[in-house]
């Protein structure tokens, strides 16, 4: 069943032409950089950015701070939105029912499959861009003179790997939230479309409100707050503080709406 | 009549309403093995709800659903193996060609054996005629090649009860004459057929026993042999109407040009009658009711009908 939806999503040509969308952006930045070796004075632009041109290596870590704050979300919210209500929109959903597959374990196979495709998507961005970041960009050696961190301080290149993949982790985590209000308004409206872009409507609404000083209160609360703090990961030492708020923030966001999509979908008559 | 055949499907006051609408009102269902059962009704009068509620897609807002012995909702997941079912037209997956949607749906069942999945995706090919089918997406079949294929996903598992909702949508004559052929095919070989539909001569045809559905309430159930016994009357087409009348002075209940319908329960006898009386006779049966009679007279005006006069 879950082996089923990964067929699909694997074999479906969207998947390939969304990754491949989202990989052109930092695979554009990477050349332009390339070609004009202007890079973003440090600590302005995304996060790294500066920092490539000296060494290429780091490039995955730039190109994931490139995709997370829109690119990504809204590529999650468009395959977790379709889900339910793309099913039910092309009139599967009451074959799939009636086949008979549960709810339950339907609904844990879309969430298998939209994790597989964040976790897909990831996996290529950050390989795209270490290609690329090892060919174009800065070359010089990590072993040799360590990479610096975000604090100044060195790190090994071992150090560098394990860090890393901790961002690479965390931004999974992250679309773990998106995936699960998507999914949730998948099995609420009755247009995929509706479902994904009610999720991009509330991304967008959290990233204003996070602008606004008024909103300080509601701040800590909202799904966008602590997506960029995988930066922190590359401090010396990590400063975890945001880090982990994210990850508890984001495991409220997915229990409470995972569960509300699963007791909406549970007593929903179907009638597409 | 009483009937030692099992049930397969029996409901006991099935309501649905959505909001305040009453979608389904109380309605028994007492189909039996072996039946092949004729829902009717017209648009609106709540045939697929009550056929989307057995299937528990749409959860009963009160009342009891018995299927294949077992209460539902309660059993779905053991008693929706035993049924296969075409609901409100097929639908597949477009980007895929008719023997991967077979066999995707069929892997995304719990029990769908893996073993003979090729084998039994050919046959229930086979079965609705679509043996041959190439590799093309389903996304360029044509409506008939879409219904097909939606049986063939039906017959996927050999069920004992096929729920059938307008099965021949979209058939051309032929299609409709083959799949009219298959059904009863299956039913001889020990299918129970419920099959939902607002075209009465597609029911006449196939059905042995039959349910009207108006405004969600079920207003005649019953054998179709006893809806269509004769009526006691004999119906007499004949040139010579006048002679009739001053023959069979008050019993002639009816006439206009040609045609008499006379109060008599044996023909053979009248029509011996109407010749030694030297009256021509050009046709001359027992009266019945064809099944648009009874289910005009059992149901109320057209249910997509507002307002105006009838």
């Amino acid at each position: 069943m879950i082996g089923v939806e990964l067929v699909k999503l694997v074999r479906s040509r969207r998947t390939w032409v969304t990754i491949a969308l989202i990989d052109a952006l930092p695979t554009l930045v990477a050349v332009l950089l390339a070609l004009t070796d202007l890079g973003p004075r440090p600590g302005t632009g995304p996060a790294f950015l500066s920092t490539v041109l000296t060494d290429g290596t780091l490039f995955p870590l730039a190109a994931l701070g490139i995709v997370l704050p829109l690119f990504l979300p809204i590529a999650v919210a468009i395959t977790a939105g379709e889900a339910i209500a793309g099913e039910g929109q092309q009139g599967t959903l009451r074959y799939l029912l009636v086949r008979p597959v549960g709810r339950t374990r339907l609904l844990v196979a879309k969430l298998v499959a939209v994790m597989a495709f964040v976790v897909l998507t990831i996996l290529v961005v950050a390989a795209t861009a270490y290609v690329l970041g090892v060919l174009l960009l800065g070359n010089e050696s990590v072993s040799a003179t360590g990479a610096a961190s975000v604090s100044g301080s060195s790190m090994s290149s071992s150090e560098l790997v394990g860090r890393t993949l901790l961002a690479l982790g965390y931004a999974i985590v992250c679309m773990l939230g998106v995936a699960a209000v998507a999914l949730f308004l998948s099995t609420v409206a009755e247009s995929p479309l509706a479902a994904a872009l009610g999720t991009v409507a509330l991304l967008v609404a959290s990233t204003l409100l996070l602008t606004i000083d008024a909103a300080g209160p509601l701040q800590p609360y909202l799904p966008t707050r602590y997506w960029l703090a995988f930066v922190d990961l590359f401090r010396d030492p990590i400063l975890w503080r945001d880090v982990v708020r994210g990850v508890l923030l984001q495991a409220a966001y997915v229990v409470v709406f995972l569960g509300a999509g699963w007791a909406n979908f549970m007593t929903k008559d179907i009638t597409d | 009549m009483t009937s030692p055949r099992a049930a397969v499907i029996r409901t006991e006051g099935l309501t649905k309403r959505f909001g305040s609408i009453t979608a389904v009102d109380g309605i028994d269902l007492d189909v039996r093995e072996g039946d092949v059962y004729g829902f009717l009704g017209a648009n609106g009068s709540g045939k697929t709800t009550t056929v989307r509620m057995l299937l528990s897609l749409v959860l009963a807002t009160s009342g009891r659903i018995e299927l294949l012995g077992e209460e539902m909702p309660a059993a779905a997941g053991r008693v929706l193996r035993r049924v296969g079912a075409l609901v409100e037209g097929p639908a597949a997956y477009p980007h895929l060609s008719g023997r991967s949607n077979l066999a995707t749906f069929d892997a995304m069942a719990a029990d769908g054996d893996r073993a003979t999945r090729r084998g039994r995706v050919a046959d229930a090919l086979e079965r609705v005629g679509l043996a041959s089918v190439d590799g093309r997406p389903v996304r360029a079949y044509s409506l008939g090649m879409r219904q097909r294929l939606g049986l063939a996903g039906a017959l996927l598992r050999r069920p004992t009860l096929l729920v059938l909702d307008e099965p021949t949508n979209g058939l051309d004559p032929q299609g409709i004459q083959e799949v009219r052929e298959l059904l009863l095919d299956l039913n001889r070989s020990g299918t129970t057929i419920f099959l939902s539909s607002h075209l009465l001569a597609e029911v006449e045809q196939l059905c042995t026993r039959v349910g009207v559905l108006d405004r969600g309430r079920l207003v005649l159930q019953a054998e179709l042999e006893e809806l269509r016994r004769p009526t006691g009357r004999v119906e007499v087409h004949t040139p010579d109407v006048d002679a009739v009348r001053r023959l069979l002075d008050g019993v002639v209940e009816e006439h206009d040009a040609e045609r008499l319908l006379v109060r008599d329960p044996d023909p053979a006898a009248l029509n011996a009658r109407l010749v030694q009386a030297g009256i021509r006779v050009t046709r001359i049966g027992a009266e019945r009711r064809t099944l648009e009679q009874v289910v005009l007279a059992a149901s109320s005006q057209s249910a997509d009908r507002f307002g105006g006069r009838p």
